[in-house]
């Protein structure tokens, strides 16, 4: 039985439809992604999960319980990280945990092993008010308030978004290790670079799941040939490298821009044909996420 | 059971780390109780009498003494020249002008007097026609005082007037069961919505919410602290009552807890509903506001119910603290048993299982 299982759930509020017809099942144990920009529907998909809303169509079951008719059931074994802060400020970290442990009727010492790694980290602030944490500590807190009755599926949405690139990353290595211990998590990130981390990943733009796959193999569906472009004028080359015949798309990537090309594609013509422009190089890249992302976005 | 517990603890937690709260509900009733007694107030004091008199006789003398020596009025000009006391009346350093004609001692004794004029400033109703209410009844007094004098025998009293339940017509006796009701309305009325939609704006009640907590436990352990506040407020609000003003109750104070009960049951519940309509603070506060003008305008709070017109006393009959201003007054001053008021006790029940029923339909886990 899968851990998750969504069969075309949709949600509209009012005029915009948030999510559309979206399918997609998450095994017992695994980490799964979902990547998207803002709006893409992810917190929806998250408040529908956790039983916050319910969908205007569609069904979709969390651990075996349906979302609709088993809501009760879920609530007490899944746990949710909102992307935004939403303990208690004005109650101490120990308070706060206490204060969750005791909702869903367990004691925070008997959850103590499994959340011990995240919460060692904070545990010398126990008495601080949870309103003057940092906000990497923050993140932590919640982390451990959402996992202190031991869920079997954790949703976590958006947790890195607005954390520094170490503790992202150490944040990463949290989530390894909670997924040893056999808990499943669907986390959503805006990061792209974030991906690799998953078992599997799924890219979201508008209501709509794009593509589904690990992210290794999700590159590989990238079936163009890719190449960096750059220049001493970046923005007269990208409307410049537009016209040139044989290429498919070109866009900024960081400090080059990448160019998607048909099969015949020769670079060394593309040089010549642009030979007023400055320092232009052209070198062959192999497509991450975010190519394939933007790929499947225009399709 | 234990959820609960530890809700209601978290609930007293915040209020007391909130930095304003504790203070609020200390001083507030406090500040109420001690100071707006004294300001809100209809007696009329200090009316400014101008004496024109052109009598110069020893029953004007005695007239100008009289408004000199009443504690309403206080004399402030006399002159002779009627066209400077209108002068003063029309510069407001004056409220009202008596005017004693020439030969007035002369006409009385020949039982055909020419007439004492009072003319008044009455732009402020209350304080016009309560002034010249004052006057007329020093002077008649002096004039019968003089009667009297040469006639031994006397008129006889024709009226007596005998005021029941506040003899001495004192307005502050009138009003503080008033303010205790205020004080309920914004305490048990406002703080419970507000707290409720603080956390929808900080969005701890989603984390609530993905909690098997129920609703019902959740809205309770956010009320209980409230409504114990309000009995609080209510017993401090009675204390200085009768510290400060000496003012008890006739009645039993069991009936007046009983009325606070349903009262806040029912303003809680109010402000509950009003609470899940709301996203923010500041969409309740207004929307609180709103009805709580209401509720003290036309609740017969400040001005009595039986002197509105026929249309608005039929709508006072939706207002709750119509029945609890009824309650505490009557029980107050009147010293009015349960079996007396029983159907404003009737009628604060319905509302206090209407609202709290709307309250619970209208809460959503799920949207």
């Amino acid at each position: 039985m899968n851990a998750i299982d969504i069969q075309s759930l949709s949600k509209r509020f009012g005029r915009v439809q948030a999510l559309d017809a979206v399918s997609f099942s998450v095994g017992k144990g695994e980490l799964f992604g979902l990547i998207g920009p803002d709006g893409a529907g992810k917190t929806t998909l998250f408040r529908l999960l956790t039983t916050l809303l319910t969908p205007n169509s569609g069904t979709a079951s969390v651990d075996g319980f349906d979302i609709v008719n088993d809501y009760l059931s879920i609530r007490s074994r899944v746990g949710y990280m909102p992307g935004r802060f939403s303990l208690y400020p004005d109650l101490t970290v120990e308070e706060n945990l206490d204060f969750f442990a005791a909702l869903f009727g367990v004691r925070a010492r008997e959850s103590y092993d499994l959340v011990a790694p995240i919460y060692k980290q904070i545990e010398p602030f126990r008495k601080r008010r949870a309103g003057k944490l940092s906000g990497g500590m923050k993140q932590k807190l919640a982390l451990s308030c959402a996992l202190i009755h031991r869920p079997s599926v954790l949703f976590l949405d958006e947790p890195t978004t607005g954390v520094d690139a170490v503790s992202r990353s150490e944040f990463w290595d949290m989530l390894a290790s909670l997924q040893q211990k056999g808990i499943t998590i669907l986390v959503s990130t805006p990061y792209m670079d974030e991906a690799s981390r998953c078992d599997r990943i799924a890219l979201c733009n508008e209501g709509h799941i794009l593509g589904i796959d690990t992210p290794n193999d999700i590159v590989r569906r990238f079936d163009a040939p890719l190449y960096a472009v750059r220049a001493s004028n970046m923005y007269a080359l990208l409307s410049a490298a537009r016209r040139i015949e044989g290429v498919a798309e070109c866009y900024p990537f960081g400090e080059v821009h990448h160019l998607v090309t048909d099969r015949g594609f020769d670079p060394s013509r593309f040089l010549g044909q642009l030979n007023e422009l400055d320092d232009l190089s052209i070198e062959p890249v192999v497509p991450t996420i975010e190519d394939i992302f933007i790929k499947w976005m225009k399709r | 059971m234990r959820t609960f517990k530890v809700l209601l603890r978290k609930e007293f937690l915040q209020i007391r780390r909130n930095s304003f709260l504790p203070r609020l509900i200390v001083a507030f009733p406090v500040l109420i109780m001690l100071i707006m007694p004294l300001i809100m107030t209809m007696d009329v004091r200090n009316v400014n009498v101008a004496v024109v008199d052109l009598d110069h006789s020893a029953t004007s003398r005695r007239i100008a003494s009289h408004i000199r020596a009443s504690e309403y009025l206080s004399f402030t000009v006399a002159t002779s020249d009627f066209q400077l006391a209108m002068k003063h009346l029309e510069k407001g350093t004056v409220d009202a002008i008596v005017e004693i004609p020439s030969g007035f001692e002369r006409d009385m004794a020949a039982a055909r007097p020419e007439r004492i004029s009072i003319t008044a400033n009455a732009v402020n109703a209350t304080k016009g026609s309560m002034g010249m209410q004052y006057l007329v009844q020093t002077i008649s007094r002096t004039l019968s005082e003089l009667k009297a004098e040469k006639s031994p025998v006397g008129a006889a009293e024709l009226i007596t007037v005998q005021n029941r339940f506040n003899p001495t017509l004192n307005y502050r006796h009138y009003m503080i069961p008033a303010l205790m009701i205020i004080l309920f309305i914004l305490i048990c009325g406002f703080l419970p919505a507000l707290s409720i939609v603080g956390e929808k704006e900080s969005g701890t009640i989603e984390q609530i919410n993905v909690t098997p907590v129920s609703r019902f436990t959740f809205t309770l352990a956010k009320l209980l602290p409230y409504w114990l506040i309000g009995l609080f407020v209510l017993t401090v609000a009675m204390c200085l009552a009768w510290a400060v003003y000496g003012l008890t109750p006739e009645g039993a104070v069991g009936s007046i807890y009983l009325g606070a009960i349903l009262f806040i049951l029912t303003i809680s519940g109010f402000s509950l509903t009003i609470a899940n309509y709301s996203e923010t603070m500041q969409q309740t506060m207004f929307v609180m506001f709103f009805f709580i003008m209401i509720f003290m305008l036309m609740s017969g709070l400040l001005t009595p119910i039986d002197s509105m017109p026929a249309w608005a006393r039929k709508i006072t009959v939706v207002l709750p603290p119509r029945y609890f201003v009824e309650i505490l007054r009557s029980v107050y001053l009147k010293g009015a048993t349960l079996a007396e008021l029983w159907s404003n006790y009737l009628a604060l029940g319905i509302f206090a299982t209407l609202f709290n029923t709307l309250a619970a339909v209208t809460y959503k886990k799920q949207a």
